[in-house]
C-alpha cells in the first residue's frame, strides 16, 4: 500500500493534468459522485460534522488495526474533497494518520477548505479523522 | 442626467483586478463594498499631512484633525437629514450601534415584563443584541412575522404592539431578500402607541435616499464599509430626546465632563457616547465616500441599481429550477436564489473560479433560512459600479456551472 504522502502526490498529479479550473472541478465532481453513499440511518447527528455551509457525515470502523472511513456531504464539491480524504486516510493505522501532514487540499487550490475561518466542514472532518485515530490508538495501548 | 458608470468604475482601482485569470465581477456588495480612490487618498493624506488626536490638544495638528473629523459629522447629518449634528454618534459599525442602543436604552427603559418587537427578517446584528438584552432584563422578544414573498406582515403591528412594548427593531432593507420595508408605515404604527423604532439601515443608505427626519425614525444605524467607506466605522443616529435620557454606553476619556474619585459627570451628546479615541482615520475617510454618493445622487444610484436588479432577475427566472427568495414589490439590488438539486456552496465555489464573487450561506440570518427551510442561498448584490455586461457574464457562467453540477 502506498504511503499517505504518495497518495497525496498521486492526487496532485492527476489534477495537474487539467489546466482549466472548470475541468479540475468536473473531475472533482466525478470523484464525488463515485463515493459510495452512506445510508440514511448513518446520516445521523452523531456522524454529522457541522460546518458553516455544507454538511458532512463521517463514519469510522476499525478492522484488524486499520481504520476504515466512509463519508458524504450534501454539497457536491465537498463530496469530491471527501472522496479524496477517504482515499488518503481510509485503511490506515492510527499511527499513520497521526504522523501525516495533509497538504494536498491547499496545494490543489480548489478552495480554501482548510482555513479555519472558512469552516465548511472539511477542516472539522480532518480533525475528526485525527480524533478517531487518537481514540483507536488509545484503545490499542 | 446620464449615469456614467464608467466614470464611477474608474474611481475603484480594485475593479481592474483579475482573479484566476478572469476579470473580477464583484457581486458581494451587501457584505462589503470596494473603496474608491478618494477614500484611499484621504486616508493617506491624513497620516502624511495633519494627524493628531482629536478634541484635546491645543496644537495645529490636533486642531486640523478635529476639524476634519467633526466636518464628517456635519456631512453625515446632512446625508441622512438628521435634525442636528449632536444626534450623530460614531461607532465601530451597525452592530455596535445596535448594541449601544440595546445596552443603554435597555438600561433606562427595559425592565422585567417589557416586550421588544423584532422582525423575522433581521440580520443577527439586529436580533442578538435584543435577545441578550431581553435575557438580562427579563424582557420578551416578540416576532414581527414575514410573508412568503419576503414582505413583513405590518398589518399585525396593531395587535403586536401592546402597553408592554418598549421598542421595535426592524431593518430598512433586508440583506438577504432585498425587501425595502415600508418604514414610514411601521414607524407610524409604533409611534401611535408611543413605541420608539430602531432601524438597521446598513443595506439602505448606500442604495436609496434616506431621510431620518422624514421617516421619523428614533434610531438609525449603518456601516461605512458597506457604503464605499473604510472598515471599522459606523453611525448611530438617535433622536436627541432619547439620547439625552440614555446613560453612557462605555466609560473612558472624551465622554466625561468632570471626574473626581467620588463622581463623574458626563459630556453632552454626542460625546457622552464616544468614549476613548475614536477611529479618527476611518471617520475622516468616510467623508469622501459620502461625497461620492451625493455627487452621483442617491436617486440616480437607486434607479441604476434597480435597472440592474430587473435585468438580472429577468434573466435568472429563465433558468430551469431556479427559485428566488424575496419578491417584495419594493426591492433593492439584492437577489437570493437556489437552483433545484444544487447546493448553494457548490454554485458559489465554482462561480468564484470564473471571476465572479457572490455570497453563499445563511447570510447571518438563520431565522430567515429556517423560514424558507433551506441551508442557505446564493446571493448577488449590486453596487454603484456594477453593469449589465457583468450580469451577462454572471448568467453565462452560471449556466455553465449549473450544467456541470446537475
Amino acid at each position: 500500500m502506498k504511503t499517505i504522502e504518495e497518495v497525496q502526490q498521486d492526487i496532485l498529479e492527476e489534477f495537474s493534468l487539467y489546466e482549466d479550473w472548470m475541468d479540475k472541478y468536473a473531475y472533482l465532481i466525478e470523484l464525488g459522485n463515485s463515493v459510495e453513499p452512506i445510508s440514511a440511518v448513518e446520516k445521523n447527528d452523531q456522524n454529522l460534522i457541522k460546518g458553516c455551509q455544507s454538511r458532512v457525515w463521517l463514519v469510522a470502523e476499525k478492522k484488524e488495526g486499520h481504520i476504515y472511513f466512509r463519508g458524504e456531504s450534501d454539497a457536491v464539491i465537498v463530496k469530491g474533497l471527501v472522496a479524496l480524504l477517504l482515499r488518503v486516510f481510509s485503511g490506515r493505522t492510527p499511527g499513520e494518520i497521526l504522523h501525516s501532514q495533509v497538504h494536498f487540499i491547499d496545494d490543489l487550490g480548489l478552495t480554501q477548505h482548510l482555513s479555519p475561518t472558512r469552516s465548511n466542514g472539511l477542516l472539522a472532518m480532518m480533525k475528526q479523522i485525527r480524533l478517531y485515530a487518537v481514540a483507536y490508538d488509545r484503545l490499542d495501548n | 442626467m446620464e449615469y456614467d458608470v464608467n466614470k464611477i468604475r474608474s474611481y475603484f482601482p480594485v475593479l481592474k483586478q483579475q482573479v484566476y485569470g478572469k476579470p473580477l465581477v464583484y457581486f458581494d456588495n451587501a457584505a462589503s463594498t470596494q473603496k474608491p480612490v478618494q477614500v484611499l487618498l484621504k486616508t493617506g493624506r491624513l497620516y502624511t499631512e495633519f494627524y493628531g488626536n482629536i478634541h484635546r490638544a491645543a496644537h495645529y495638528m490636533a486642531d486640523k484633525t478635529t476639524d476634519a473629523f467633526e466636518s464628517v459629522r456635519d456631512q453625515v447629518q446632512q446625508f441622512i437629514g438628521a435634525g442636528s449634528r449632536e444626534e450623530i454618534i460614531f461607532t465601530k459599525g451597525t452592530t455596535e450601534s445596535a448594541n449601544l442602543v440595546a445596552a443603554s436604552f435597555g438600561e433606562q427603559f427595559i425592565s422585567p415584563g417589557s416586550e421588544i418587537i423584532v422582525s423575522e427578517m433581521e440580520h443577527h446584528s439586529n436580533m442578538v443584541p435584543w435577545q441578550l438584552n431581553a435575557l438580562k432584563r427579563g424582557a420578551k422578544i416578540v416576532k414581527l412575522p414575514m410573508s412568503r414573498n419576503g414582505e413583513l406582515q405590518t398589518s399585525l403591528l396593531s395587535e403586536l404592539i401592546t402597553s408592554k412594548t418598549r421598542l421595535l427593531a426592524v431593518t430598512h432593507v433586508s440583506n438577504v431578500l432585498g425587501t425595502i420595508n415600508p418604514l414610514a408605515q411601521i414607524i407610524d404604527a409604533a409611534h401611535r402607541k408611543n413605541v420608539p423604532v430602531f432601524v438597521d439601515g446598513a443595506q439602505a443608505v448606500q442604495h436609496i435616499p434616506v431621510n431620518v427626519k422624514a421617516l421619523d425614525a428614533d434610531f438609525y444605524a449603518f456601516s461605512a464599509h458597506k457604503m464605499y467607506g473604510p472598515n471599522g466605522v459606523g453611525v448611530l443616529y438617535g433622536k436627541r430626546k432619547w439620547l439625552e435620557q440614555m446613560p453612557p454606553y462605555q466609560g473612558g476619556g472624551e465622554m466625561i465632563s468632570e471626574v473626581t474619585f467620588e463622581k463623574t459627570t458626563f459630556s453632552e451628546i454626542p460625546f457622552k457616547f464616544e468614549a476613548g479615541t475614536p477611529n479618527i482615520t476611518g471617520v475622516i475617510a468616510l467623508g469622501p465616500a459620502i461625497a461620492l454618493l451625493q455627487e452621483t445622487g442617491m436617486e440616480h444610484i437607486a434607479a441604476w441599481e434597480h435597472q440592474l436588479l430587473d435585468y438580472c432577475t429577468h434573466q435568472l427566472k429563465e433558468l430551469e429550477g431556479l427559485v428566488i427568495y424575496g419578491e417584495a414589490s419594493q426591492k433593492s439590488g439584492v437577489i437570493s436564489f437556489n437552483i433545484d438539486g444544487i447546493h448553494p456552496f457548490d454554485l458559489g465555489t465554482m462561480l468564484d473560479k470564473t471571476g465572479i464573487a457572490v455570497r453563499t450561506g445563511h447570510h447571518c440570518a438563520d431565522p430567515l433560512m429556517s423560514y424558507f427551510n433551506i441551508p442557505g442561498t446564493v446571493r448577488v448584490s449590486f453596487g454603484i459600479y456594477n453593469t449589465t455586461e457583468e450580469i451577462d457574464r454572471f448568467i453565462e457562467a452560471l449556466k455553465r456551472v449549473v450544467k456541470m453540477l446537475k
